[in-house]
């Protein structure tokens, strides 16, 4: 199917070209031919999602028991997978790293999840949650899978209601809604501030059912470390029993990697501590392009980092934004006095000052970067960590004088008593400090329309994937996603590949299936015997640092261009001298570190590679050298609105960039501005 | 501060385990419990010493995966998790004392880190609702009172890290298994299978080797959710209901 004949990017541009070569990572990768989604839809945009599921091919009942499912991570977009293709009766397994299926990081998700119910009758419909999703994502999203995402949220609040999810309800019994991430219409349905954790128990319960019923064979404590490709097809995963040490060989028809988000190649995030990209990038390493992997979410309410030995950040709500007024002091001299002594004349709301009509409510990336900004000139506050202080204030004082304590405490008062536990200071009296963290990534492996990957048979779901939100995600989209792809997508859309099969068996003895295990014991036992002189998490620090400094809120060429070398660096190193001990027979969690940090390092560099090619500034994604006079972001609609999809060539050789325009049928490319 | 530390190594499950004693110095009061315990980590790496073995992952107290027994108590002397607990709750100079959770149905499988899949199979007993992708009636249809939605919210917040049954002189799993009797049960979404889910909940739960419930309440204190001890007098009644009912 050929892409739509219509308004393309570039004549509804808002944005106009720029001058002369470009090109700045022209050294780095080698150009590649244009990438097509074949599977797009075409016709009317309300009409795609329907036509696709009408055309792809049913698969008997009676042979669905014949055919083999492998599901990698069972948080939202793999939990709800594996409950959904259990019960249509595939045989399905899945594997988590977790010592259960229920702790995936999905659970951590605490604003809510959008839904285009429209309960609130005010004027939100499916077309309208798909704008703001395409406008939210900067125009670097694909339409049609925004459309249907848009389309299929309504049918996952049913799904969760059905399964007793414990949404927050009004009086009357029905279920409440709230306005989240500054859209106007309140479409976000939520449970407190911990709806992640039950949309995830829903999920993880409707997987458990299937798991007694014998559909679904769980594998916890297992990491995938290999992929399996046979004659082009992904055909199993290569997974180490984490107790055991075992290195397991483990086949099927079709694989779906639903691992989640790399933000934790930063170090710091607000990641768990073990998500990791492992899963995704072996995959990547088998054929499957990475796309748009510089596209990266900063949440700029996060609680500082309180000296060397953090592990990893704290997400606050952005809900604190609505009240707190945030500030830092006009002198370097007052950083480190009381902030009540330091008197009004003397603080600067910065956020106030240079965007008076959205002042402390505008977007994610806009303050973060400027608290970024005021840190950098030396006007941050709170502890000096190795030199700098990370941290502006977020002050309380306005709003309880105006709502008085009590409203205040009712508002808001888990989250300031989860401030109050870390960092031991008390947010009523004193003004809390905020510093943006790493929280979610867009980019992740491409996928056509039906969500799978460049290797037939390997389709991708939820974070992991690249698919829907462009160059930056709204609030309370997170959760909508990864429901959408595994309770309502990706059941219809693997079903067309199922058809074919089942494929040829192949067994263990395979060359390809050999050639994996072996590749993965190798890695082990390198890792075991190298007996350098730095653990593991020393580099993954050290990568983290040059990540979250050249590759984070602001990235520039001069930047990129170092934090490649450093990291090229830093990884030979990290070959020759890293310190293991243990064995492999037995839970050895810094070997299983080892192996994620390694991929990281790959991972960091083509982020990096591909910060350096895209010389715009779209959603999280802010280069240095494309900006409007007033500092803002500046888009470059005709060079850049494609999917830049990368593919391995090799450790050590240039990637190959593959580019897939983006085209927009049923929405115009317009600039934001939030002055 | 400095700090003397007691900790259970034990390489494996098969093998015997024995309490070994570390000295830690410039304890920051602004660490994280585990933060304290990943920085002896890397100085026991390199001075050669495998490090200790633990669960955490969210770090910060939703996802349920940490949990040490800190001077016998289950996630120490604050009402949270493990990884919540900051260093500035213990003194300068203090010895403290780390175990796995303690059960027998919670085997060891290396140091502080034990195996929890008798929760998952308890879920798999029946601590779900039946209903198929796609097959929801719309979400409006069926209103629920605010008060039983709330309460519902309040107890599913559980995060089955299993401190209850550490905490247990029984070693009983009853406030998980009523935390989710009570939530399941208190939606209409839960109704046509209440009787079920609770027998068969219960079945596993004694199966697994864990004990029976004395109410002794050792659990709710424990508890970093602090799921209420009353679940267990519903789970109590709605097991004799379903007796009553012929189950």
């Amino acid at each position: 199917m050929d892409m739509p004949d219509t308004v393309t990017s570039t004549e509804a541009s808002a944005t106009g070209a720029i001058d002369g070569d470009y090109d700045d990572a022209i050294d780095y990768y080698t150009p590649g031919d244009p990438l097509v989604d074949m599977k797009a839809p075409d016709g009317p945009i309300s009409e795609r999602w329907q036509n696709r599921k009408f055309e792809a091919r049913l698969v008997n009942p009676a042979n669905r028991r014949k055919l083999s499912v492998i599901i990698v991570g069972t948080g939202l977009a793999g939990a709800s997978a594996a409950a959904t293709l259990g019960e249509a009766g595939y045989v399905v397994k899945t594997f988590c790293y977790q010592d259960s299926p229920r702790r995936a990081h999905s659970i951590a998700a605490q604003g809510g999840i959008n839904a285009a119910k429209n309960y609130k009758e005010d004027g939100d419909s499916v077309h309208r949650l798909f704008y703001d999703t395409v406008k939210g994502g900067d125009y670097r999203s694909r339409e049609s899978n925004v459309y249907r995402l848009a389309e299929v949220s309504t049918n996952i609040i049913d799904q969760c209601v059905a399964q007793g999810v414990p949404f927050a309800r009004e009086y009357g019994g029905l279920l409440d809604n709230r306005s989240f991430g500054g859209v106007q219409v309140s479409r976000t349905f939520y449970a407190r501030g911990q709806t992640g954790q039950q949309l995830l128990i829903g999920a993880y319960q409707a997987m458990e059912r299937q798991v007694a019923a014998g559909t679904v064979t769980m594998y916890a404590r297992h990491e995938m470390l290999e992929l399996v490709v046979v004659d082009g097809k992904a055909r199993g995963i290569i997974a180490r029993d984490m107790v055991t040490g075992a290195v397991e060989t483990h086949l099927a028809d079709v694989v779906v990697i639903a691992s989640g988000g790399y933000g934790n190649v930063f170090y710091l995030s607000t990641n768990a501590m073990g998500s990791n990209v492992t899963a995704a990038w072996r995959a990547h390493r088998k054929g499957a392009y990475m796309a748009n992997p510089c596209y990266t979410q900063i949440h700029p309410t996060c609680i500082p980092v309180s000296g060397s030995h953090q592990s990893k950040l704290t997400l606050m709500s952005e809900s604190l934004r609505n009240d707190g007024r945030i500030w830092v002091p006009k002198n370097q001299a007052d950083c480190d006095k009381d902030p009540r002594d330091i008197p009004e004349e003397d603080r600067d709301y910065y956020l106030e000052r240079i965007y008076p009509s959205f002042g402390n409510l505008v977007p994610r990336d806009i303050a973060s970067r400027a608290a970024k900004n005021v840190c950098d000139e030396g006007r941050g506050v709170g502890p000096e960590v190795d030199g700098v202080r990370r941290g502006v204030y977020l002050d309380f004082a306005d709003a309880i004088d105006r709502l008085g304590l009590d409203a205040v405490r009712s508002k808001y008062g888990n989250l300031f008593d989860m401030y109050a536990r870390i960092t031991g200071e008390d947010p009523y009296s004193v003004p809390m400090r905020i510093y943006p963290a790493v929280h979610y990534v867009m980019g992740g492996l491409w996928v056509d329309y039906d969500l799978q990957s460049t290797i037939p048979g390997l389709f991708v779901t939820g974070e992991a994937n690249f698919s829907d939100h462009g160059a930056n995600r709204l609030g309370a989209s997170a959760l909508m996603q990864g429901l959408a792809d595994g309770y309502f997508v990706l059941p219809h859309t693997i079903r067309d590949y199922l058809a074919d099969g089942p494929f040829e068996p192949i067994s263990e003895d395979h060359p390809a299936v050999v050639e994996a295990r072996d590749s993965v014991k190798q890695r082990i036992e390198h890792f075991l015997t190298v007996n350098g002189n730095r653990s593991v998490d020393s580099y993954h620090r050290e990568l983290g640092n040059i990540m979250w400094e050249y590759c984070g809120m602001e990235r520039s060429e001069d930047g990129l261009k170092k934090a490649i070398d450093l990291i090229r660096g830093l990884r030979d190193d990290f070959y020759r001298n890293v310190k293991v001990l243990g064995t492999s027979e037995s839970l050895n969690q810094s070997l299983e570190k080892a192996g994620r940090v390694a991929d990281f390092f790959e991972l960091g560099e083509l982020m990096c590679i591909d910060a350096l090619n895209r010389r715009e500034s779209c959603g999280g994604h802010f280069r240095a050298e494309s900006q409007t006079e007033d500092g803002e972001a500046l888009r470059h609609d005709e060079e850049f609105a494609y999917v830049a999809a990368w593919e391995w060539a090799g450790l050590d050789e240039k990637p190959i960039l593959h580019k897939e325009d983006l085209v927009y049928t049923a929405i115009e490319m317009k600039q934001r501005s939030y002055k | 501060m400095n700090l003397t530390l007691k900790i259970w190594r034990q390489p494996d499950a098969a093998s015997k385990g024995a309490m070994h004693t570390y000295e830690l110095a410039d304890v920051s009061p602004d660490m994280s419990f585990l933060e304290m315990l990943d920085v002896l980590n890397e100085q026991l790496n390199d001075r050669g010493e495998e490090p200790i073995a633990f669960d955490s992952d969210c770090r910060e107290g939703i996802c349920g995966t940490c949990g040490l027994m800190i001077n016998g108590y289950a996630h120490g002397p604050e009402v949270t998790t493990t990884c919540q607990l900051h260093m500035r709750s213990f003194k300068d100079g203090e010895t403290i004392t780390i175990e796995p959770w303690r059960s027998d149905a919670f085997p060891v499988v290396k140091d502080l880190v034990v195996d929890r899949g008798a929760l998952d199979r308890i879920v798999q007993a029946g601590g779900y609702v039946s209903v198929n992708t796609g097959s929801a009636p719309e979400a409006h249809s069926v209103p629920v009172p605010k008060d039983d939605a709330d309460r519902a919210f309040n107890v599913a917040t559980c995060i089955q890290c299993g401190a209850c049954v550490a905490a247990c002189p029984n070693g009983s799993a009853s406030l998980f298994m009523g935390a989710k009797v009570t939530h399941l049960g208190l939606l209409p979404q839960g109704q046509p299978e209440r009787d079920e889910r609770v027998v068969n909940m219960v079945a596993q739960h004694d199966h697994e080797g864990f004990g029976g419930c004395t109410n002794i309440g050792s659990c709710t204190a424990a508890c970093p959710k602090e799921i209420p001890l009353d679940v267990i007098s519903q789970l109590n009644k709605d097991l004799r209901t379903a007796i009553r009912h012929g189950h």
